[in-house]
């Protein structure tokens, strides 16, 4: 039952993606381009959680931590960037 | 443990897993459906979180109960996660706000077409870019 939920998780999140894949590419403004990438990487920290109930290792825990702390701090940069013109000031 | 238990408990992670796989689906659809950023915003901060938090608490049942050990780190991925968003979609918002200048984006929700204030009365808007 694990096994079917994993693979239906797989397919949905994998549409999500793709999803959110045609409004990075879409725009119209950059705003959705940033929140288009940053609910990519949230479903990609789903997609990885899910890949490792499939695989039974906890190896990919790191990987969707590393992700969301990433991922979050690029977001922040992206914003920072629009706002002041420069990251770092 | 017994097996009604670990049935009870396989039940419980399939469901979350599809629940939370749904609600990711949910948000990233609103996100490709709604007219204008600032409700864009709305799918991904609220439904898309929610979703992982499904998945994540699937995956904190499924550790104990089928390899016999306990993990904390879905929960330090959902603790930092639920700060991350709210923080995320407040940047972005600014930053929308500030970069369309007098001009309030088309909603078909609400008919508002008059314009935000003067820039220069933004308290966070302090570059000189005229």
């Amino acid at each position: 039952m694990i096994d079917f939920a994993v693979s239906a998780g797989f397919a949905i999140i994998a549409l999500a993606l793709v999803l959110n894949l045609y409004r990075l590419l879409r725009g119209p403004t950059r705003g959705d381009r940033i929140l288009a990438l940053d609910t990519m990487l949230i479903n990609a920290i789903a997609l990885i959680v899910l890949y490792g109930i499939y695989e039974r290792s906890t190896f990919y825990f790191e990987a969707s931590l590393l992700l969301a702390m990433v991922g979050f701090v690029g977001t922040v940069a992206y914003t920072k960037f629009l706002l002041r013109g420069d990251i770092v000031e | 443990m017994s097996t009604l238990a670990v049935q009870i408990a396989d039940f419980l992670i399939a469901a979350l897993i599809l629940v939370g796989a749904g609600f990711a689906l949910v948000g990233s659809w609103g996100l490709v459906r709604l007219p204008s950023l600032m409700t864009r915003l709305h799918g991904p901060t609220k439904a898309t979180t929610l979703g992982v938090g499904g998945v994540l608490i699937a995956s904190m049942i499924f550790w104990p109960v089928h390899e016999g050990r306990y993990t904390l780190h879905e929960l330090l991925i959902t603790i930092f996660l639920f700060i991350a968003a709210p923080i995320t979609a407040n940047m972005i918002g600014k930053a929308h706000l500030h970069r369309q200048g007098n001009y309030i984006d088309p909603n078909p929700a609400d008919d508002i077409r008059e314009g935000l204030p003067e820039r220069d009365r933004w308290a966070t808007f302090t570059t000189d870019e005229s």
